[in-house]
């Protein structure tokens, strides 16, 4: 770094006024250069906030010309025939997708992710857990077409067993009711999603469970604690809102997941109890099945349900958010 | 005195009778035995119920058998370790699948002809044609997002770490957080609405990689903050106290000393927006022809071709899809890897 | 209650490097026995054998014979687990669970050996507290987490949750090295009423807090950066203060070096 030629080559600093030096914050910037630089990088601040107000505004805008012709409930209906005259179209389906395949999805990875990360760092020997965490860390990466292309060639039929074990055993719940069909139903969506936020969920929970301090874990192995019981005494309190902080990170993931979506699922328009038989949509698989043949009106319904989305990861995602948030709050008291 | 009922609870030895080394072993061979026995005899097909019932087997009977030998804690001990393999064994097995099959699927029309040749002349159900139209759009439009987003969002980090103070600055912080959340069909149907839908523009690459910027400025920002973050304030204030102007002492120290970090930051980021479908299904059509200038007309992406070749639903289309998720995913680990690798050979020695 | 620690060619590694080597040594029942030595000399190594929780280090592992009363602690079969149970520790840092009460702080121990009824609880938790000269200062806010004392307070909390499980022998690692002076004397009083009960270890680098605490002390020496540590002397405490039999020691607590 040549500080000092830099130093002779630069324009003759106006006379030191008082104040230059330690006056650093924002309103400082006196020389041509800082207001120059300052007024970039503030400009491009303000171009992100620009950005997301846009996103709203412009969803909005074109998601009330499509609901104002709207002849059904765009709430509560169940149906989506955006070429009919007058159009009548709603979201209760894609919601109860969504939702429901989220949850199966959360259910199935949580634990298991929670599970992967303690065995990274509290199980797995030394000589395992580091390159373990490495290559879940490069899946994290794995781009989701792929996951929904594997999902449906690959995953889809081992499903089949699953399904006819679990029609067996207990379809007698309505749940797990099973007619035969193709298992491209909200059960194998959910396993699919889950399988591809279980990298994300493992990586943050396993950074969190690393930082548990090492003295309360001392702490709890002196009072005579087995593995098991320092993991619950002095581990997991610790992790607690990291990984309920991951967990809504991977939630955000799977509710606007659309790729992996639109491969697995053969979708109706209607809500059935079962999870295995196919049927049902998400928001995000239904705007990327139903584009193509869309009207610039059939676009804007679309428009429409794809604001409904983005509310409910802003929500889900601001929590997230707070969480993390009051978590540092605690840590800093405690350190 | 309470201590006497106390007493009695205590160990009356450090010996306690444990299972030999080798049990948790034994244990799981002796579930796996058993599930193929019973999958076996139940006529069960599908091999995901085989070891479900082995994972099944080994956890209860690892609890049965140490709760009767040592007692109820080092069970519970005993089956939390259980529990935790097989929630690793449980998660590799679809991991794996994901890679292998890829692989295996992938190599069969995967080879030079596939990687130079477009789609242009051959029908879904031919064998033959290649990727090559859209790897051209996929590298023009995630180039040109990235041109779009890397200045914007690395001015922003700079404006966070170096200015930022007060409402503005924090607005800022909490929305690229926001941002990082927005699933990227919702992008996609942002620049739908604005950019075809009201400015009319017309499918292009250039509308994809609008979107696609969207969804690479927080991941931008958010890592450059963290690696300007590590440089440390000694050396802004030596820079400072010579005399530089704040923001040569930005480009010409804060900056190079971060590089290494921005630069593993933003690959991340390429490597994450290279594999977005949706956003590029709503904004580039896709097209079987190759298509070399992304301002105008639709264009084919990666992504988007595997789609289309899943959807065609022919064997030879499903083998071209395979071969393209591997050149994809043989990209973006290509971009990982080395981006861990600059990380890790430009880790700033001084931080800390 | 208390027993005797029998140590006999006891060495300590880290991976391939030898922490301590051949430590020989008795530690008698109801009495406070104090490391003292350089940084580094390997007395809280040394320590942390005596309840295996050397091994939890990773790449740590030990050799040789720790009895107490007769019972190898490295013996075949022995759980460490009941060996840490027997044996508590307190650390150099206060520790206590932040997530847990006061209340729940002290009874973590026993929770977790089996179910016991409200009422024994209360009882345990409140005598552990009386005998950690803590029980005044928190009976009115127990269900407070225990994170919102002093560090003196947190450490009297740390001590009487390891005594609330009634171990055998009670080891300290540096327990006064982050409090103040106040709280330091509050709790080498305290020193000297538990060992009425327990058979006390503690680590110290105050060399006057060993003279005034314990009643014998073990000198422990290195004879050169990265070679293992070992111990040169133990004696009663008297003796080594006035007039120890190696020159090494004198040397020592004479303030020439350390």
């Amino acid at each position: 770094m040549d500080i000092s030629t830099q130093n002779t080559e630069a324009p003759p600093p106006t006379p030191p006024r008082s104040t230059a030096v330690h006056k650093r914050t924002a309103r400082g910037a006196t020389r041509p250069g800082d207001r120059i630089f300052l007024g970039l990088s503030r400009g491009s601040g303000i171009l992100l906030l620009v950005i997301m107000a846009a996103i709203a505004v412009f969803l909005t805008y074109r998601a009330a010309l499509a609901i104002s012709k709207d002849d059904a409930n765009f709430l509560t209906a169940f149906e989506w025939n955006t070429n009919l005259e007058p159009p009548t179209f709603g979201i209760a389906v894609l919601a109860f997708g969504t939702v429901v395949s989220a949850i199966i999805a959360m259910a199935l990875a949580v634990p298991v992710a929670v599970g992967i990360a303690l065995f990274i760092t509290h199980y797995a020997p030394r000589r395992l857990g580091g390159p373990i965490a490495y290559v879940i860390d490069l899946l994290a990466a794995v781009p989701s077409i792929v996951y929904g292309l594997w999902g449906a060639i690959v995953l889809v039929p081992h499903m089949t067993g699953l399904f006819g074990w679990l029609d067996h055993y207990f379809g007698w719940t309505g749940i797990f009711e099973w007619q035969g069909g193709a298992p491209r139903s909200m059960l194998t969506v959910g396993i699919l999603l889950a399988i591809m936020i279980l990298p994300i969920i493992t990586n943050v929970s396993r950074e969190v469970f690393r930082q548990a301090p090492q003295m309360h874990q001392e702490a709890a192995l002196a009072l005579g604690a087995t593995r098991w019981e320092v993991i619950r005494m002095s581990v997991l309190p610790f992790g607690r809102s990291g990984v309920i902080s991951a967990s809504m990170l991977g939630l955000g993931r799977a509710l606007g997941e659309t790729m992996a979506v639109a491969t697995v699922l053969s979708p109706t328009f209607d809500i059935s109890a079962s999870l295995l038989d196919p049927g049902g949509g998400t928001f995000a698989q239904n705007i990327a099945s139903k584009f193509n043949e869309a009207t610039t009106f059939g676009q804007d319904a679309l428009i429409a349900s794809g604001l409904v989305l983005f509310v409910i990861t802003l929500l889900v995602n601001g929590a997230a958010r707070m969480i993390i948030n009051r978590r540092k709050e605690y840590s800093g008291a405690n350190a | 005195m309470s201590t006497a009922p106390l007493t009695d609870k205590r160990p009356s030895t450090l010996r306690g009778a444990s299972l030999p080394k080798w049990s948790p072993w034994a244990i799981a061979a002796g579930s796996v035995a058993l599930a193929v026995g019973i999958g076996l005899a139940a006529a069960l097909d599908s091999k995901v119920q085989w070891g479900l019932i082995a994972a099944l087997l080994f956890v209860f009977g690892t609890y049965g058998i140490a709760a009767r030998v040592e007692g109820r804690r080092q069970a519970k001990d005993r089956v939390a370790t259980s529990l935790v393999w097989v929630c690793f064994i449980v998660a590799v097995v679809p991991l794996a699948s994901l890679i292998w099959e890829t692989v295996k699927r992938g190599v069969k029309a995967f080879d030079l002809y596939f990687l130079s040749h477009s789609m242009g002349v051959v029908a879904d159900n031919e064998p033959g044609g290649g990727i090559y139209h859209a790897l051209l759009g996929t590298l023009e439009q995630v180039g040109i997002a990235t041109l779009i987003s890397v200045p914007i969002g690395v001015l922003t980090a700079i404006y966070l770490v170096e200015y930022g103070r007060g409402k503005l600055a924090r607005a800022v912080t909490f929305f690229v957080d926001v941002m990082t959340g927005v699933p990227s069909i919702v992008a996609g149907l942002f620049i739908l609405s604005f950019w075809i839908l009201i400015l009319d523009m017309g499918y292009s690459g250039f509308a994809g990689a609008l979107a696609l910027s969207i969804l690479m400025m927080p991941v931008v920002v958010r890592s450059t903050e963290e690696m300007l973050k590590l440089v440390p304030n000694e050396l802004r204030e030596a820079s400072l106290a010579l005399g530089v102007p704040k923001w040569r002492t930005i480009i010409k120290v804060v900056l190079p000393t971060s590089i290494g970090g921005i630069t593993t930051g933003v690959m991340l980021a390429v490597a994450r927006i290279t594999g977005e479908t949706a956003p590029v299904l709503l904004l580039v059509w896709g097209t079987n022809f190759i298509n070399n200038n992304p301002f105008s007309g639709p264009q084919a992406s990666l992504p988007l071709y595997i789609y289309r070749q899943y959807s065609a639903g022919t064997e030879v289309a499903y083998d071209r899809a395979w071969a393209a998720a591997l050149a994809l995913i043989a990209f973006v680990m290509i971009l990982n890897l080395a981006a861990r690798g600059i990380a890790r050979w430009k880790a700033p020695k001084t931080g800390r | 209650m208390a027993k005797r620690i029998d140590v006999s060619g006891l060495t300590a590694y880290y991976g391939a490097h030898r922490a301590i080597e051949d430590i020989s040594m008795t530690v008698e029942p109801r009495s406070v026995t104090a490391f003292i030595g350089p940084s580094g000399c390997g007395k809280s190594t040394f320590l942390r054998t005596l309840n295996r929780m050397h091994e939890v280090t990773p790449g740590g592992r030990v050799e040789g014979k720790v009895l107490l009363d007769d019972e190898d602690l490295y013996g075949t079969g022995v759980d460490p687990v009941a060996v840490r149970r027997t044996i508590g520790m307190v650390f150099q840092r206060p520790n206590p669970f932040p997530t847990m009460s006061i209340f729940d702080n002290v009874a973590a121990g026993l929770r977790l050996n089996g179910s016991y009824k409200k009422s024994e609880l209360n009882d345990v938790v409140e005598k552990s507290l009386k005998g950690a000269n803590l029980w005044n200062e928190v009976k009115d806010r127990l269900n407070k987490p225990g994170s919102g004392l002093s560090g003196g307070q947190q450490q009297r909390l740390c001590i009487a949750r390891a005594i609330a499980v009634e171990p055998q022998v009670l080891l300290m690692d540096e327990p006064c090295s982050a409090l103040d002076p106040i709280s330091t004397l509050a709790i080498e009083d305290l020193i000297g009423e538990l060992k009425e009960r327990f058979t006390i270890v503690i680590v110290t680098h105050n060399m006057q807090q060993a003279a005034r605490v314990s009643d014998r002390t073990a000198f422990f020496n290195l004879s050169a950066v990265g070679q293992p540590g070992r111990l040169i002397e133990i004696d009663d405490t008297e003796r080594i203060f006035s007039n120890p039999s190696v020159q090494a020691t004198e040397d020592y607590i004479s303030g020439r070096f350390g």
